[in-house]
């Protein structure tokens, strides 16, 4: 009787298709991947039917965290250290080119102008630590932001105004930078959401 | 014969050739799972960092600020097309018309909240002046709201496009209604 035995066989795959595959993906992701600076705040994203994507140059954002503090960003190094130099010109502050330079790869700041100086010269994890309590001032007595926005629109005047708020945050503080806005005559804005669908009717 | 050779790694051949002096033109075989492996890793790696999905964003423009050197009016409307809404968290209070209003209150939900009122309330304008699009939405945000009721207002604008809608500034009147319509709730449930 013939008993079948499975043979011990090793198999041997040919794996170089797969290999073949995994490295030209991997090519792939490398050359698209664009890294994402890595923001100073968390934010979850309310989600609307918008499917306008959002667009990837001459953007500034006005980020909201949950608890309602501010944060300003420019997507550019190069507008980022034009509006440094006008920080600099209007209040006296003088910047080492390392100040500058932390500066410049910075996706948001968070911080009043006073603080700006010493809040360049930590280190990352102590700026880290310092982005969970600072916010950008929009008070009708020192409404900071709107100078953030003023010297960003002066470095860039193409740039384009987005405000990327979690769904959380306080309406109230939202509507200070609506106001703040309209102060500039900027009556044309971004909300930065996440796709949802479109209902059926 | 030569294609045996290599099967394994380093596995001896056994018997055959024993001790015969030429020897066998070997491939060397090399074995890719390392290479399989980082090569995985970085793949997912990349996969998980990249960021494909560009968020999107949604459009607004309000109206300017009149101050008092601009010798402009507000605009005025007619009472009859107009329907007020008063956002709050997650609830929207409404009211139409301007004199004595009544106040409701609905939500977001897809079916039955604000998007059927505004639905209904636009068949009425249209029944009333001729066309639909003559109704004028007019939104106030109350302290309470969050953004995430802001976008969801606007969303609601652009599902059921509707093209005439203001942002106005919440008055105290209105405040106190609504403060006064929760109160009237608390008392009957």
């Amino acid at each position: 009787m013939a008993k079948f035995k499975a043979k011990k066989q090793n198999i041997a795959i040919d794996m170089t298709p797969m290999v073949d595959l995994a490295f030209l993906l991997i090519t792939f992701f490398m050359l698209t991947v664009k890294f994402r600076a890595p923001e100073a705040i968390e934010v979850d994203l309310p989600s609307s039917i918008a499917d306008t994507p959002l667009p990837a140059q001459d953007i500034l954002t006005i980020s909201v965290s949950a608890d309602g503090r501010i944060f300003f960003g420019v997507d550019s190094k190069h507008t980022r250290l034009a509006i440094l130099e006008k920080i600099k010109d209007r209040y006296g502050y003088q910047f080492t080119d390392k100040e500058k330079q932390i500066f410049s790869v910075l996706a948001e700041v968070g911080v009043p102008f006073e603080q700006l100086k010493s809040y360049l010269s930590l280190s990352d994890m102590e700026r880290k630590a310092m982005d969970k309590r600072v916010s950008i001032p929009v008070d009708s007595s020192n409404n900071q932001l709107k100078q953030w926005i003023l010297f960003a629109r002066y470095s860039n005047p193409k740039i384009r105004i987005a405000i990327r708020a979690d769904e959380k945050a306080p309406y109230p503080v939202i509507a200070r930078i609506i106001e703040t806005l309209k102060d500039q005559k900027v009556h044309r804005f971004n909300l930065i959401s996440t796709l949802e669908a479109q209902p059926k009717t | 014969m030569a294609a045996e050779v290599g099967g394994d790694s380093g596995a001896p051949k056994k018997g055959k050739k024993k001790g015969k002096a030429r020897k066998p033109k070997k491939r060397p075989r090399i074995d890719m799972t390392p290479m399989v492996d980082l090569g995985f890793l970085l793949l997912t790696f990349f996969v998980l960092t990249t960021t494909m999905s560009t968020p999107n964003t949604m459009p607004v423009v309000v109206p300017p600020k009149i101050t008092e050197k601009d010798e402009v009016e507000p605009p005025k409307i007619a009472e009859g097309k107009v329907i007020t809404l008063l956002v709050g968290r997650g609830k929207v209070y409404y009211y139409v018309g301007v004199e004595k209003p009544e106040l409701f209150v609905t939500d977001f939900s897809p079916k039955t909240g604000i998007r059927k009122v505004l639905l209904d309330r636009r068949a009425e304008v249209e029944q009333r002046y001729g066309k639909a699009d003559e109704m004028i939405v007019i939104i106030k945000m109350l302290e309470e709201a969050q953004y995430k009721d802001f976008v969801d207002i606007l969303d609601e604008m652009a599902i059921i496009q509707q093209k005439k809608y203001a942002l106005v500034d919440i008055t105290e009147e209105e405040k106190g209604m609504v403060e006064d319509y929760k109160k009237s709730l608390n008392l009957s449930s």
